[in-house]
């Protein structure tokens, strides 16, 4: 149901063209020196930025949304556990970033010509599923958050450009201070895009897949039991309204 | 009988805050011992003006909001420490044009809902389609929701709070920004509802809609309870008194206070009707007050000025004001 929501809104579906347009074009000048293999290495990132970005910025914008008309009360007060709401919701996000990312892989395709060639397309076909799965949980977790904070969203678009760096989309981590590095390792979407990567590249993706699904588990697992915390917060200090 | 709702001493306290760089808390006692009881298929009615704490009170009641000190109990669960087994058995639905999903339709607002009140698949959808007859959204369910004017809005709201066939219902101002007929269909509406057995607890700041709902009335103002009892009850409040209505032009706050102070007033409220002010005094029966209440109102223009009988309005006014 919200994915049929999200997919009416004329907004969002003009972002949905410009978005993976500007990924692909970023993605070409960064590397348009390099190899093709290079190119297709910043492509490939370059289309996961808009799974990240579909849950991110949404999520927070999405609880809002929830708030302001409303219906986060009636959410609330549904008998059926929240965190079973707020899961779909997220994966919904996330999976409509699917397109964004097929949407930059194209524009990359016909406007710089970069071949998207797959060494190991079934494994790729695995690698995809599991990284925007691994996204929408992380997408999960943020929400329980924003469920109890009124301006959290703020926080959600504040970490849109970071992950987009500390995960490795666009330049490798092995270029960022060694600090930088366990944080990237506990965000799914390093993980994610090295599988990805892994698998059209040529590699082995599967340890990357299994640390996306086993990270997905420990994000739906920490959001579950967080979510009766922060409701039981969010009813005492009255933060599921605006009014 | 054990009573299907019981507030207990219910108070509830916002903390805001003011200032930018040097902020300062402060508490808001919205409701400040808030206690009644509803029984099995009774309308219960909790009238109150804008900002009196009636949505906070229901919103305890509903589990969205954690009372401050004392207790509820919905059918015999708390509504703090059984949140869940409150929700099961209760529909809740606010007045206003907030709480659906307005780019869906109709029919996709309330199977969605249907989904989160755990109405089995099977039933869903003859459970919908009653639903929209009794609302008389038949034939208009599959419009999108941004389309629909507000009392179809209004009506969807029931229907959402009735997929699950709630016992208990929580009404908040429900009519609220209906025209005159919308805001009567609904009112049959509820009325029907508690005919059939639901137990109906309906928040309004309309006198004449608690009373011609209502089996018994709380009139809540400024987080406390005034009065409660029948209607019949409360129009007793002023049997006894007569009201004084004076049409007028330009009175000042001065001279509203000093009408307050005068002897034998017992109540005074202002109705703000386009350039005019219409002054609505009460005072005891047989107390000739007319010529006293004009020379305090020296300097404004007087327009037309009427002795009568008191109505269910007055008592209100008077319950409020007096309180």
């Amino acid at each position: 149901m919200h994915f049929k929501m999200l997919a009416r809104s004329s907004f969002n579906s003009v972002l949905g063209i410009l978005y993976p347009l500007f990924f692909a074009t970023v993605a070409f000048f960064l590397y348009r020196e390099g190899s093709p293999h290079a190119l297709l290495y910043a492509s490939l990132g370059a289309s996961v930025m808009g799974v990240w970005s579909a849950t991110s910025t949404a999520a927070g914008a999405a609880l809002q949304h929830e708030r302001r008309h409303g219906t986060l009360e009636l959410l609330v007060a549904a008998p059926v556990h929240f965190s079973l709401v707020m899961l779909p919701v997220t994966i919904a996000m996330s999976t409509i970033g699917l397109y964004s990312m097929a949407a930059t892989l194209l524009w990359g395709r016909l406007l710089f010509g970069i071949d998207v060639h797959l060494e190991h397309p079934l494994l790729f076909c695995l690698a995809v599923p599991a990284t925007i799965v691994s996204i929408g949980t992380l997408g999960f977790l943020m929400a329980v958050a924003f469920v109890r904070y009124r301006t959290a969203w703020a926080l959600g678009n504040a970490l849109e450009y970071p992950v987009w760096l500390i995960c490795g989309f666009l330049v490798p981590l092995s270029l960022f201070p060694g600090w930088v590095r366990p944080i990237s390792w506990v965000l799914a979407p390093t993980w994610g895009i090295n599988a990805i990567r892994e698998s059209a590249l040529g590699g082995s993706p599967l340890p990357d897949v299994a640390v996306c699904a086993g990270l997905a588990l420990i994000y739906t697992a920490i959001g579950v039991l967080a979510v009766d915390t922060l409701l039981r917060a969010a009813r005492t200090r009255a933060t599921l309204s605006l009014t | 009988m054990t009573p299907v709702i019981e507030a207990s001493e219910l108070t509830r306290t916002y903390r805001t805050s003011t200032g930018v760089f040097r902020r300062r808390a402060i508490d808001v006692e919205a409701v400040r011992g808030v206690s009644f009881s509803v029984q099995q298929g009774e309308l219960f009615g909790l009238l109150g003006p804008n900002g009196a704490g009636k949505t906070t009170t229901i919103k305890m009641l509903i589990t969205l909001l954690i009372p401050t000190t004392g207790s509820a109990r919905v059918l015999g669960y708390d509504v703090v420490k059984d949140a869940r087994e409150v929700r099961r058995r209760i529909g809740y639905v606010f007045g206003g044009e907030k709480g659906l999903y307005e780019r869906l339709s109709a029919l996709d607002n309330l199977r969605y809902f249907a989904e989160l009140y755990g109405v089995p698949p099977k039933e869903q959808r003859p459970r919908i389609a009653e639903l929209l007859e009794l609302v008389g959204l038949t034939g208009r369910e599959k419009e999108r929701v941004e389309g629909y004017s507000r009392g179809m809005r209004q009506r969807l709201h029931v229907a959402r709070g009735l997929l699950h066939d709630p016992p208990v219902l929580f009404l908040d101002e429900p009519t609220i920004g209906l025209d005159p007929i919308g805001a009567r269909e609904l009112r049959s509406t509820i009325r029907s509802l508690a005919d059939a057995g639901k137990t109906v607890l309906l928040t309004t700041h309309y006198m004449f809609e608690a009373d011609e709902l209502c089996d018994r009335i709380a009139v809540i103002n400024k987080g406390l309870i005034v009065a409660h009892g029948t209607p019949r009850d409360l129009k007793a409040v002023v049997a006894e008194r007569t009201v004084v209505e004076i049409e007028a032009f330009g009175v000042t706050e001065e001279a509203i206070e000093r009408l307050r102070r005068a002897p034998g007033v017992t109540s005074v409220s202002v109705e703000e009707r386009e350039q005019a002010q219409v002054l609505l005094v009460q005072s005891p029966k047989g107390l000739e007050l007319t010529q006293r209440l004009l020379t305090e109102l020296d300097g404004a223009t007087i327009g037309r000025v009427a002795a009568r009988e008191p109505t269910l309005e007055d008592a209100y006014v008077a319950l409020v004001e007096e309180a």
